[in-house]
């Protein structure tokens, strides 16, 4: 497999994307005994939550995992093993160290890239009416997936 | 065998999933101990022995290395085992916080059984 750098100068970064699928789906099968579908919907088109981790280093981008209230609140709920009307203010905490293992987990899939590549501390967004928009210079890959049925979208932009 | 656990994570939500993960692998905890960085752990254990301590690695004010590499003129901290938990997972990173004194190694993700099979071992002396 070619270095994260060569893989990016030759623009086949886009194999990546299937690793990113696998690490998402493992975080959340370890993590909250939830076995993820694949969405043939488009992406989610007005997420209120959205957590996100930048990477430096050999990989520079944001990973960013994007879905709404409920799912975000389920999430939890399964994560802490608490019902789903206890879950409160640690939903941020929650979706962010969801965030934080996606990318963690991803970056340990591709060869020679865990070493050289840092994660920041998790940020989480949420809100009815916002965007985000990241200093990226390369097509973002992105993952599609259904959560208990609900749409979320992993997305990792990359900054060559 | 009763046990007295630290669990160093920044993160309230994985300190609470570190807990359960060790009730989970049937340890008989007695005292839960949190602390959000290596700094508080250090001012918890001045007062508090403990039987095992899990930390992380990327926490803010100190991380879990220098966290390991001070705990040996810390108080309540001789020959208490220290296994990190994080993201953290290339061989690099193993190998360092292993040199830094870590007793294992829990990439997250992670299930209750690879919590056992790591925190068992220690516990009896055994790694």
């Amino acid at each position: 497999m070619n270095s994260p750098k060569q893989a990016l100068a030759a623009g086949n970064h886009e194999t990546w994307a299937p690793l990113l699928e696998l690490a998402t789906r493992e975080v959340f099968q370890l993590m909250l005994g939830s076995e993820l579908t694949p969405s043939a919907a488009e992406a989610i088109a007005s997420p209120t939550v959205t957590s996100m981790v930048g990477l430096a280093g050999q990989l520079c981008g944001v990973l960013s995992v994007h879905c709404d209230d409920k799912a975000a609140s389920l999430m939890t709920s399964k994560m802490l093993g608490v019902p789903l009307e206890k879950v409160g203010a640690e939903m941020s905490d929650a979706l962010g160290e969801i965030c934080n293992m996606v990318a963690g987990n991803f970056k340990n899939k591709i060869s020679g890239l865990g070493d050289g590549c840092m994660l920041s501390p998790p940020t989480v967004v949420t809100g009815s009416d916002y965007s985000t928009y990241a200093l990226a210079d390369s097509p973002a890959l992105e993952v599609r997936l259904l959560f208990e049925g609900m749409p979320m979208t992993v997305s990792l932009q990359i900054h060559s | 065998m009763p046990v007295r656990v630290l669990i160093v994570d920044d993160s309230s939500v994985m300190r609470k999933i570190v807990e359960r993960s060790l009730r989970q692998a049937g340890l008989d905890l007695t005292q839960v101990l949190e602390a959000g960085n290596g700094a508080e752990a250090l001012t918890v254990l001045q007062t508090n022995p403990v039987d095992l301590i899990l930390c992380d690695i990327n926490m803010p004010v100190m991380d879990g290395l220098e966290f390991i590499k001070q705990l040996p003129g810390a108080e309540n901290a001789k020959g208490v085992p220290v296994i990190m938990i994080t993201t953290e997972g290339s061989e690099a990173h193993v190998v360092q916080a292993l040199s830094c004194g870590a007793r294992g190694y829990i990439r997250k993700p992670f299930t209750p059984e690879q919590v056992k099979t790591q925190v068992i071992p220690v516990l009896a002396g055994k790694s």
